[in-house]
């Protein structure tokens, strides 16, 4: 409905499109990522194995703009998905307000590959198979209203359907499953959109947000139909709300990011609920420095509160695993830029104290040329086996991405 | 009757005292004339990376500037980025601010986010050139001491030459020399020396042009003479006092560059 609709506009413009400024740019790319502990569930050897192209077309003509950017891929692992359109949209650009239409991609808060008001989908396939960063957002197919009075700005994101965020495929990655004997299995998805509000503004020196969501768990939850003895096991996106706020500003030699959210598990306020995920307080705290040239470092220190914990307790089936009422996470990331900033040295890690679960990712980047550029890198999981990277232990992989830029 | 002799000879003396600039009056002119004529300020930007086996990679942006007042005060600045492939559609903004460390922000296209980034080492490379983040946006004039050594000819051109030597120890030079144009007071030329005392970069006004009147540099050089890295800048379409409005420099603009001053 929203494509046809944006394709319909498109047709519009064609007309004022006559006096537009057009311009055709893309990429090709290859992309290889290989395993190194074992092979996969379905017994590939390959994470990622695929040769992509992207066309970008962005035509401006006035106060309106058009742009479509759509990608090609040849998947050797089958999947079967390989034409996608990434993002597709119209803007009218007014002086103090403005619209997009169409497939974009929407990111809020501060936090770095830790979302706590970014409630907009995630591919993390992506993320841990070792494909470049811009494929981690998915684009949602919403209208985005923007307003800009005096007081602040604010961004209202209207989605008529829910999009999920993708998450690993099990015939690729070694996945924790609490009833590996059931396989009768569906998924239900919402049938009702979502509303999204973002406040922001300066203050006194410090960018701060306000945000409001009301949509749905972007990552299914599970519920089989019977806990004794389970034949058939659905998959469902619980009803959710976030209410939360972000500051960010100078503090002695860097930036110091403060984050906060209120998880509101709509489906189950009592907590009792064992298949919805319980209510939470998510907070996270973020300093980035540069204390040396072409050097930068980024500390983050993330928590995840657990409200109705008793209730949770109480109402988990034996055999599960026990989630921590607190759940602690610290991450780093460094990157060292050498050779005027054609070469780039990078690492992210994230560690959790409460379970031991830790993902790395090194990565080396250099730009051959202004156009072609190539990056080596790993993900190195591990901890408990049902954790979020611990269960991921044996999908280790190196990863290759090469790209020319037309 | 003694008393009025005395102020007659005051009174004379002072016009001389006041045509004879300071090394450190120089400077604040100098930068004046650099950095912060007009009100407001445009240029599409095209920089040249040429490393020592003459390979080159681009670097092309407009940058828009903006004053908040009188020149040395605050001002913002937005660029946004044509090339390389890489960063395309990549905005930055700064707000400079003459005696603390600047905000920045910049927008990540390919993940659609904006970002506040640490900026207290204005040493920094901007983009990867020669040119660091103070040789763009300038340095603070109270961080250095500036005496005139002496007066000579850059081509035809009179000048002072200033030496500015750091009053902290947290710079990569030790001092440098800048032949400033007694007309314009744009620099002409300029030689950084590394803290050891050899001469280590060298900065060069290749092309002067008259913008709305005003004598602006259109092309410069800034040479690494260690590494034999050097970087040319043009500056196109350089424009002056257009109305910039103030609402431009916002997270707004850094997520959808405006196609009326992006050019």
């Amino acid at each position: 409905m929203l494509r046809s609709a944006t394709f319909c506009a498109a047709v519009l413009l064609a007309l004022p499109a006559a006096r537009a400024e057009v311009t055709l740019s893309g990429f090709l790319q290859q992309n290889t990522a290989v395993n190194t502990v074992t092979t996969n569930p379905d017994g590939r050897h390959y994470k990622w194995l695929e040769e992509r192209a992207q066309i970008k077309l962005d035509a401006t003509g006035g106060a309106w703009r058009l742009l479509a950017k759509g990608d090609l891929a040849y998947d050797h692992l089958g999947r079967q998905d390989e034409a996608e359109l990434r993002e597709g949209y119209v803007d009218y650009t007014a002086s103090n307000w403005d619209l997009r239409i169409g497939r974009q991609v929407i990111t809020w808060g501060v936090g770095d590959l830790v979302f706590v008001n970014d409630v907009f989908p995630k591919d993390h396939e992506a993320l841990f198979a070792g494909r470049p960063l811009e494929y981690l957002k998915r684009g949602v197919d919403a209208v985005k209203f923007g307003a800009y009075p005096e007081f602040a700005s604010l961004e209202l994101v209207l989605a008529p359907n829910f999009r999920e965020s993708r998450i690993p495929d099990a015939r690729r990655f070694h996945l924790f499953d609490p009833m590996p004997a059931v396989t009768d299995r569906q998924t239900i998805k919402p049938d009702q959109g979502e509303v999204g509000l973002r406040i922001y503004r300066d203050i006194a020196g410090v960018d701060a947000a306000l945000y409001l969501y009301r949509g749905f768990q972007r990552t299914p939850a599970m519920r089989p139909d019977n806990m004794t003895a389970p034949t058939r096991i659905t998959y469902f996106y619980p009803a959710l709300s976030v209410y939360g706020a972000s500051a960010s500003g100078r503090a002695g030699n860097g930036v110091l990011s403060v984050e906060g959210a209120y998880y509101d598990a709509r489906d189950d306020r009592s907590g009792n609920d064992f298949a919805v995920p319980n209510a939470q307080t998510r907070l996270l705290v973020g300093y980035q420095i540069q204390p040396l040239e072409d050097l930068s470092l980024g500390f983050q220190y993330y928590v995840e509160y657990m409200h109705d914990y008793g209730a949770y307790r109480a109402a988990l089936p034996a055999g599960f695993p026990v989630d921590h009422r607190w759940n602690q996470t610290a991450t780093l990331r460094l990157t060292q830029f050498f050779q005027h900033q054609t070469l780039r040295l990078s690492a992210y890690a994230s560690y959790n104290t409460s379970n031991g679960d830790y993902f790395v990712n090194p990565e080396l980047r250099y730009s051959f040329t202004d156009k072609v550029w190539g990056a080596l890198g790993a993900n190195l999981f591990g901890g408990k086996r049902w954790g979020q990277f611990g269960q991921l232990a044996e999908d280790d992989n190196a990863y290759l991405q090469v790209r020319y830029e037309f | 009757m003694k008393r009025c002799w005395l102020w007659l000879i005051v009174g004379l003396m002072l016009p001389l005292q006041a045509l004879a600039l300071t090394g450190e009056e120089v400077m604040k002119k100098s930068q004046a004339a650099f950095l912060y004529p007009g009100k407001d300020f445009k240029a599409r930007v095209v920089m040249k990376l040429i490393n020592r086996d003459g390979a080159e990679r681009i670097r092309e942006m407009t940058m828009l500037r903006k004053n908040a007042g009188e020149a040395g005060g605050e001002q913002k600045y937005f660029m946004y980025f044509f090339q390389p492939a890489d960063v395309k559609d990549m905005s930055f903004m700064i707000y400079k601010y003459p005696a603390k460390d600047d905000d920045r922000w910049m927008f990540i296209p390919a993940i659609n986010m904006v970002k506040r980034i640490a900026a207290q080492d204005k040493r920094s490379s901007f983009v990867g050139s020669d040119f660091t983040y103070e040789d763009v946006s300038g340095r603070d004039i109270d961080d250095d001491s500036h005496v005139i050594e002496r007066e000579e000819k850059v081509g035809s051109r009179d000048s002072y030459v200033v030496k500015s030597t750091p009053k902290g120890t947290d710079t990569d030079f030790g001092a440098k020399l800048t032949w400033v144009d007694k007309a314009t007071f744009l620099p002409l030329k300029e030689d950084q020396y590394d803290r050891k005392g050899a001469l280590y970069k060298q900065f060069n006004a290749d092309e002067v042009a008259e913008v709305k009147g005003v004598p602006t540099i259109v092309k410069r050089t800034m040479k690494n003479l260690q590494t034999g890295h050097r970087s040319e800048v043009a500056y196109l379409k350089a424009d002056y006092d257009l109305g910039i409005e103030d609402s431009l420099f916002s997270e707004r603009f850094l997520r959808q560059p405006p196609r009326k001053w992006v050019d």
